[in-house]
């Protein structure tokens, strides 16, 4: 302070003859490799559908026909309906700098729900239904409300709640898978979303793999055209300038988690058509995979940066690169060895498009 | 009369005057065993640009977050033309007028400017479009953004859209300014609007003070740079260990007599000391 002590109201006058280009911008050409950073920080969802377009060409080349055919492309997006739907909510709470490890669970609970209580306990399927998606509303606000109000690590608070809605699929299902003909005969719009339709040349698309991409498309607009989604980012960005901004990031975090609770027993109605029956079982790999979707689909960890659209073709490269190295004949291990590959690429990916503005 | 007369002559005899616009009286605020406010007041008069300064950790930052309701005094009233308020969370402050351009500007790095100059309080398209669908009107507020911005001379931005994060530290600080500007009904409140600017940006941040006074908004403005304090304040708050010890007029005071209040190494002139 004692500079300024020793300056005057006239210490100014000294800067007239002086540079004042300060804050001017670096003007020589940047590199190929710096274009390229900047180009991928403003199109970030580049670099999946680059991976995605690669991954096809490779593939048709290596399997042939067998994998470049309608019937089999078509069959990978089936693949991928319940990751792809479960990607969406992942990301929602991922964007939030979050992390949602019960997304399997809640799933599969509410599908257990919608399925007990429709076949098993008589309740007419529309209300039953209608409690499966309020099981899936009410498990990820419990998860919002822990997040956000008691403020626990969203890691932490989703790793319990996995284990607790676990033992209720146990608790409510007694173990017991509810049959394919039973639902049909019983319950069948719970199916509903296994109807196939042929799109000509061997293609088949599913109900469920046209929900996904609605709910998709749904998702896409409130994050992009409505406030709450702009909320969302700027609270996964950096949540004290978010809250000193205006915005209630509290309501905006528990909005997050029960919007992504309500996605995932909307997944659980994909699921049942799927697979036809209701199986306590499953839920397991199903996070992880959702995780691994959204982080292939550019999304990043810390928050604050991502799309649907990444997600949607990070849960389709990965089906792909199953399904591809299957028919190409590389044994099963090599396909998880390419898939935590892609993640890694994926995260570090990320780390160095992020350094751009520093 | 101008407004800049106005401010001048509500300057000369600040307790005879009208009302203070803004003021806070007996404010307490502790963290633990730290003592950040200890019976501190603050008068704000309408029209003027009031400095407040301060050594680090005297206590200035809580101060005016208290005004702007990022953090509840322990005790203590604060008054808004005359009534007492009680602000839970900035948002309340901001609904009641008050803006403040925080030092870390509270911009969103991934946004665009145009998000982030209307966050938290985003336009919706008219109709059931908006009203039903919730949907945003993205042209309007990129109009008003980029008129925002021209008023400031920040046009050199080139594109509306472009995420904050890739702006130099003068343009942030542009955008946080616009926005406060822009919104700001009762009183703006400026925390270290100049640290991270050059030259030519300062100068134009100094410009648009002036401009928003003239346009009848007080203005609280702190900061370290006794350079510009002394240029663009009516009267300067001076904080000292969690308390108000001083309020000065620049006319009548030098910086050194300004900085030796602060640390200590002066006497506060009587004369000021009963202002408080």
């Amino acid at each position: 302070m004692s500079d300024d002590a020793a300056g005057s109201a006239t210490a100014e006058h000294g800067l007239t003859g002086a540079a004042q280009t300060v804050a001017s911008f670096d003007t020589e050409r940047p590199g190929l490799i710096r274009r390229i950073q900047a180009f991928l920080h403003t199109y970030p969802t580049a670099i999946p559908f680059i991976v995605l377009i690669v991954g096809i060409a490779i593939f048709s080349f290596a399997a042939g026909s067998k994998f470049f055919a309608p019937f089999n492309l078509s069959l990978v997006l089936q693949q991928v309906t319940i990751i792809g739907v479960l990607g969406i909510a992942q990301t929602l709470i991922i964007l939030t700098a979050g992390i949602d490890l019960s997304v399997g669970a809640i799933m599969i609970l509410s599908s257990i729900v919608m399925g007990r209580l429709s076949v098993v306990a008589g309740v007419p399927v529309e209300i039953a239904f209608v409690m499966g998606l309020a099981t899936g509303v009410l498990c990820g606000f419990i998860n919002g409300v822990l997040v956000a109000r008691i403020k626990l690590p969203p890691f932490i608070v989703t790793l319990g709640t996995w284990s607790i809605y676990g033992s209720m699929i146990i608790f409510i299902s007694n173990s017991e898978t509810i049959r394919s003909q039973d639902i049909a005969a019983i319950a069948p719009m719970l199916q509903w979303m296994g109807a196939r339709v042929a799109l000509g040349g061997g293609a088949i698309l599913t109900i469920g793999s046209m929900v996904m991409l609605l709910i998709a498309a749904g998702v896409w607009y409130v994050l992009n055209r409505t406030a709450f989604g702009r909320h969302i980012y700027a609270t996964g960005d950096d949540p004290e300038s978010a809250r000193l901004a205006g915005i209630n990031t509290t309501w905006t975090l528990i909005g997050v988690y029960t919007l992504a609770g309500l996605i995932c027993a909307l997944a659980s109605w994909v699921l049942i058509g799927r697979v036809g029956a209701v199986s306590p079982l499953g839920s397991q790999t199903a996070n992880l995979d959702s995780i691994t979707a959204v982080v292939i689909g550019g999304t990043s960890l810390f928050g604050g940066r991502g799309s649907i659209v990444g997600t949607l073709l990070g849960a389709l490269i990965v089906g792909m690169f199953r399904n591809g190295l299957a028919l190409s004949g590389v044994d099963v291990l090599w396909q998880e060895f390419a898939v935590g590959a892609l993640i890694i690429i994926a995260v570090t990916t990320d780390q160095w498009i992020r350094r751009i503005s520093a | 009369m101008s407004l800049d007369q106005t401010a001048a002559s509500l300057t000369a005899t600040p307790i005879a005057g009208p009302q203070p616009i803004l003021s806070a009286h007996n404010l307490q605020k502790r963290y633990g065993k730290v003592v950040a406010l200890d019976h501190a007041d603050f008068d704000l008069y309408p029209g003027e640009i009031l400095a407040v300064i301060g050594d680090n950790g005297a206590g200035k930052s809580t101060l005016i977050k208290t005004l702007c309701g990022a953090v509840i005094p322990d005790a203590g009233t604060i008054k808004l033309d005359g009534s007492p308020i009680a602000f839970k969370s900035p948002m309340e402050a901001r609904l009641a007028g008050i803006e403040t351009v925080y030092q870390n500007l509270a911009l969103s790095p991934a946004l665009s400017i145009a998000d982030n100059l209307f966050l938290g309080r985003e336009m919706r398209k008219k109709g059931p479009l908006g009203d039903i669908f919730r949907l945003l009107d993205r042209s309007g507020m990129n109009r008003i953004a980029r008129e925002k911005l021209t008023e400031l001379g920040l046009m050199t931005i080139q594109n509306i859209g472009q995420s904050v994060e890739t702006l130099s530290g003068g343009q942030r600080q542009g955008v946080a300014v616009a926005r406060a500007a822009a919104f700001g009904s009762r009183v703006v409140i400026m925390d270290e609007p100049t640290a991270a600017l050059g030259v030519k940006e300062s100068r134009r941040v100094l410009e648009l003070m002036l401009d928003v006074k003239r346009r009848g908004l007080p203005i609280v403005l702190i900061s370290h740079n006794m350079p510009h304090v002394f240029e663009v304040a009516d009267r300067i708050h001076i904080h000292r260990l969690g308390r108000r010890i001083a309020v000065i007029n620049p006319k009548d005071h030098t910086m050194s007599d300004a900085v030796a209040i602060m640390t200590g190494a002066m006497e506060p002139p009587a004369q000021a000391a009963s202002a408080s």
